[in-house]
């Protein structure tokens, strides 16, 4: 039963870790396409059309990956974890069903037109097909951040004698206060990386003195959209995600922070430091006082509950890995602030293109943020275990009855390959297209 | 309610195969007859720009299964287990097949991408046959031995296959002698159905030698159905008793039988859109008797101990049902709409579009 479960985590983890590096992608892409077709429609120079038409074959790229690991996703909620399908099903079918029927539909639907149909519909339509594509993409972000927000903080649902989550109020689904926060923060965070890599891009060209003229475009849409939006995960958008987890989750909060004592005055705020679950303690911290009591209830001294407050079940059960991956994130997010200011500031004064060791740095850092966006989601979704239905339905109690360990590690490791296979090509293929560049090809 | 969502459901799911059978059976056709690099090229190209809108029909439909009947879906997905698991698989290998084919113009590569299009189309069609075959036949509800339930009586494991390979055993496998004999019929309806799309889509050189592809294909399902028929009964006794209950049913099979006539006069038809209608018919018809003959039941069971599961006994509660046929019907209109645009703005023989691309 131990292995069972065991082996059940790891295939969704891996599988929805390696799906997950391409939506974040196309989320964010899909803004940055419109921005730069609507330019395009506005000044009628040539040089922004191709710059979105050839943002567009990498978001095409990234678009075919994440369908075909996005539909085991939603295969997998049945073949490992029938049992939370069959007790949650009413409640989070309905949001998983309307991303499939709104967004998904919406998005892939629009993509094929926006590709192949440029000629036949004219600017004007294309650049809608581009802006459905865009409201697809986000659409089924919402979507999944609803049915995970009900996970993380259950609403509008009764629970049956049988044990079955039974939908009583279908607008609380939208209106969860988890929602709203969680998704403006996954969004930001996703144009993050969308912006990283158009700037990671230009700075090859630039360096590599060829296509600069799309090389300094890239480097200058990614620079303004990376700053801003590195800005906005941080505030408000992940201020707000905190303030959620310390008044719904107080546990998880404990832990992601690295608190194991209760300070009587006001919590200190750790950088640094390695959970040390034998002492129940930070071993090499380094830390700054009272600034986690202001950051989250604006009061020097308010205190917070650490984890010696909770019984050891209602904590969460990886506690290393929750802390790891929240500092991450966050150390990552601050990192991106700085290399953005310092780019935009250099580009105000009209010489970034020539500061080779900046440029080196933006090209190399793009596989930050995607780190960045994963460790996000590890964070919440350590943070609520051991429970799938946070306080609700452990994890434990969710999986597929009758499907023995044999066989899900069977098709992990099919998995693994797998993907490693996709994870190559995926590599060759936006390489050869970055390698050919915006302009035109005359045929 | 529980009726409207599984008749939603299959519509959707019908829609599915009907569509993506198209491409699946490019895929065959393309895997035995395609010779010519041109030919090849374009018959990737017919499938490569509709599979994935053709896929969400499939994502659509599970969720809706996902939200309808739950315990039905989480039943069948995990009882399933192994079968699903391969499916997904080879969805990746022949959506990669189309996808990269053309990236490179080295004729190994080519070669590859063909192959696994092909292999993975056939495959495909053959397990959606034997997943076919499976519902109708039932399955080992609980895992029942001797009498005694292993499992809650909705759930179940089924081995790829048992020693016998027998359908008539109490603990039967995913493939035996009945369900292969489905999906064998799945693969020629599906090739029949991707024939005439080639000949609709493409100005290929063998659209002439398609057409008599397809009356062989044809004489060669007509023998399956009515041999698949006869083990049916052989299967399941009871097979036949809603059609004489509600005698209205017979309208599906009829829809299958004109399909199957139809075809015989391929080489007759003039316009290539009603020919391919004619295996439309045939994929409709042949998915809403199979499941007309077993309603309101979804997966029969194979012992007395469990009782089947039905669309009563596996669906969620009434509240969420009607609350989901709100967001449903404007979903369905949307449906529709895009299938429309998209559609038209594609129509026409692949060859000669222009994509500016």
């Amino acid at each position: 039963m131990e292995d069972m479960l065991f082996y059940d985590r790891l295939q969704f983890a891996f599988t929805i870790t390696f799906h997950y590096i391409f939506p974040q992608l196309t989320m964010g892409l899909s803004l940055l396409i419109v921005f730069l077709k609507g330019k395009y429609l506005l000044s009628k120079i040539e040089k922004y059309n191709n710059a979105a038409k050839f943002l567009m074959n990498i978001f095409a790229i990234n678009f075919t990956m994440g369908v075909v690991t996005g539909i085991p996703m939603e295969f997998q909620f049945g073949t490992n974890w029938a049992k939370f399908s069959e007790l949650t099903g009413s409640v989070i079918g309905q949001t998983l069903a309307m991303e499939g029927m709104f967004s998904f539909f919406l998005e892939s639907s629009f993509l094929a037109l926006f590709i192949f149909g440029e000629k036949l519909m004219g600017q004007k339509l294309h650049f809608l097909t581009g802006f459905l594509v865009f409201l697809g993409s986000w659409a089924s972000g919402w979507f999944i951040l609803a049915t995970n927000a009900w996970m993380q903080h259950p609403v509008g649902y009764e629970i049956l004698e049988n044990g079955k989550f039974v939908l009583n109020n279908f607008g609380d689904l939208f209106s969860n206060p988890w929602l709203l926060p969680a998704f403006l923060h996954n969004q930001m965070a996703s144009v993050v990386t969308s912006s990283f890599v158009v700037a990671s891009i230009g700075a090859f060209y630039v360096l590599r003195n060829k296509q600069v003229e799309y090389g300094k475009l890239f480097l200058k849409t990614g620079v303004i959209f990376g700053l801003v939006s590195s800005l906005l995960v941080a505030f408000p958008t992940g201020d707000w995600n905190a303030k959620n987890v310390a008044k719904h989750q107080p546990a998880a909060f404990a832990a992601m922070e690295g608190i194991f004592e209760t300070e009587e005055a006001g919590s200190e705020i750790v950088l640094i430091g390695q959970p040390n679950m034998v002492d129940k303690k930070l071993d090499n911290k380094i830390a700054v006082p009272n600034i986690l009591s202001f950051l989250t209830h604006q009061d020097w001294n308010k205190q917070i509950p650490g984890m010696d407050q909770f019984k050891e079940e209602e904590l969460p059960s990886n506690i290393p890995a929750l802390y790891y991956s929240y500092h991450i994130m966050v150390g990552l997010g601050t990192i991106f602030i700085g290399v953005m200011a310092l780019a935009l500031f250099f580009l105000i004064r009209k010489n970034l293109y020539t500061i080779k060791p900046l440029l080196w740095t933006i090209m190399f850092l793009v596989p930050f943020p995607y780190i960045a966006n994963l460790t996000g989601w590890y964070t919440t979704e350590l943070g609520r275990q051991p429970y799938l239905v946070y306080g609700l339905l452990k994890t434990s109690d969710g999986i597929s009855p009758t499907v023995s360990s044999g066989n899900t590690l069977f098709t992990l490791l099919g998995f693994v390959a797998l993907y490693m296979l996709l994870g190559l090509l995926f590599l060759v293929l936006v390489g050869k297209t970055i390698n050919q560049g915006p302009t035109p090809q005359t045929h | 309610m529980e009726v409207f969502w599984y008749i939603a459901i299959a519509i959707v799911l019908a829609v599915f195969f009907i569509l993506d059978g198209y491409d699946f059976g490019a895929g065959i056709i393309h895997l035995f007859f395609a010779k010519k690099e041109k030919d090849k090229a374009v018959i990737t190209k017919s499938a490569g720009l509709f599979w994935d809108s053709n896929e969400v029909w499939l994502v659509a439909a599970g969720g809706m299964l996902f939200m309808a009947f739950p315990t039905f879906y989480a039943s069948v997905f995990s009882g399933f287990y192994l079968p699903l698991i391969i499916v997904l698989w080879l969805i990746i290998f022949r959506a990669i097949g189309l996808e990269f084919r053309s990236q490179f113009k080295y004729q190994m590569w080519k070669d590859i991408w063909d192959k696994s299009f092909g292999v993975s189309s056939l495959l495909l069609a053959l397990f959606f046959g034997i997943a076919l075959g499976n519902i109708v036949r039932g399955v080992n509800l609980g895992d029942v031995h001797h009498g005694v339930s292993a499992h809650e009586g909705h759930y179940f494991f089924l081995p790829l296959w048992n020693t016998s390979f027998s359908p008539l055993t109490d603990h039967p496998g995913v493939i035996d002698w009945f369900t292969i004999v489905i999906g064998i019929i799945s693969v020629v309806t599906l090739a029949i159905h991707g024939a005439n799309w080639v000949i609709l889509k493409t100005n290929s050189s063998i659209n002439n030698k398609l057409k008599g592809i397809i009356f062989k294909l044809n004489i060669v399902l007509t023998v399956l159905t009515l041999f698949s028929l006869y083990l049916w009964q052989i299967v399941n006794p009871n097979s036949l008793n809603n059609f004489v209950d509600k005698p209205f049913l017979l309208v599906f099979p009829i829809i299958y039988f004109i399909g199957l006539i139809g075809l015989f006069y391929r080489k007759k038809i003039k316009k290539d859109e009603y020919a391919f209608l004619y295996s439309t018919l045939l994929i409709l018809g042949g998915i809403t008797s199979s499941l007309a003959s077993l309603f309101p039941v979804i997966l029969p069971s194979v012992n007395p101990v469990n009782e089947s599961l039905t669309i009563y006994n596996t669906a969620a509660p009434e509240y969420g049902l009607s609350v989901a046929l709100n967001w449903g019907i404007i979903g369905f209109i949307l449906l529709i709409v895009y299938f429309i645009v998209q559609k038209r703005l594609l129509s026409g023989k692949i060859d000669n579009m222009d994509y500016g691309h």
